[in-house]
């Protein structure tokens, strides 16, 4: 149920520079092969939607548990 | 010795952990909504999928009751084994370090690999030589090791040359933390106590403190 006073927010996460991603290397991959060309730098995260009545809380909601800081970035919106 | 063998909705090795357990000690199972460990000497976190692997693996695992015990537990030098799920739920915890990533190839692996007990300072290869091959079986689809910092002496057991098939870092397969209380590995020593099933490796873990 989406209450009048709820905000509406979407928290794209994906695996930090650096650490290997084979899901975006198989997605790049298969590009070509579809006659896709010029594609680089493919990753593969994932998006979690939520209605919450305090948006300030987000940032801690994603550092506790719908990220892991450790391998992953987050990007609210 | 008594062993507390944790289950949560979605575990799969928790019967298997309870026999091993068995041939070493007693053993009992843990329900993941106990807040208690029942006096539980040591702690085994078994594999499976634990919540579904919802989210991340092992994410929504560490929020259990059972695991506010667990971590009470560990910070007083309880003795606690994490194996496959049960390595990356302790690893979300924050009880051990870093974290575990899909494999490089992406595929659900089983097969039967060798490890290396490098650490035989802590009481679960208490029984190893340095450098001791143990021959246990892996399944997983994401067990590849990752920490962002050196890990020196926390570093418990590594693949054989030839052996790290998901892409671990360093070919890291086990790590304790920094008590050396709790380990956690990917391959599952609990499947490996029976020559029936080609190898009784694993006891050489589990038994240690018993």
């Amino acid at each position: 149920m989406v209450g009048p006073c709820d905000v509406r927010v979407r928290v794209l996460i994906r695996p930090k520079a650096g650490i290997l991603d084979p899901q975006g290397q198989a997605v790049e991959r298969a590009l070509p092969a579809l006659g896709f060309e010029g594609v680089a730098n493919v990753h593969v995260g994932r998006l979690v939607e939520l209605d919450v009545e305090d948006p300030t809380q987000v940032p801690e909601m994603c550092e506790r548990l719908l990220a892991n800081p450790l391998i992953e970035d987050f990007e609210i919106e | 010795m008594r062993f507390g063998v944790v289950q949560f909705p979605g575990s799969c090795d928790e019967r298997d952990a309870l026999a091993a357990a068995r041939r070493v000690g007693d053993a009992e199972l843990l329900w993941h909504g106990d807040a208690d460990l029942r006096g539980a000497d040591a702690v085994i976190i078994p594999g499976g999928f634990s919540y579904g692997d919802y989210l991340r693996v092992g994410a929504i695992a560490r929020f259990s009751p059972v695991m506010g015990a667990v971590d009470r537990f560990a910070s007083e030098g309880g003795l606690v084994l994490g194996i496959c799920n049960g390595f990356q739920v302790l690893c979300e915890a924050g009880l051990l370090p870093g974290a575990l990533l899909p494999n490089t190839s992406l595929r659900f692996t089983c097969r039967q690999v060798e490890v290396e007990v490098v650490n035989t300072s802590i009481p679960w290869t208490r029984g190893c030589e340095v450098g001791q091959r143990l021959s246990i079986p892996a399944k997983h689809t994401t067990g590849r090791y990752w920490s962002p910092g050196d890990l020196g002496d926390q570093v418990v057991l590594r693949y054989a040359p030839g052996h790290n098939f998901n892409g671990s870092m360093n070919d890291i397969a086990g790590v304790c933390n920094e008590a050396g209380n709790v380990l956690g590995l990917m391959p599952h020593p609990e499947h490996a106590v029976d020559i029936l099933t080609g190898s009784v490796d694993g006891l050489a873990l589990i038994g240690a403190p018993a």
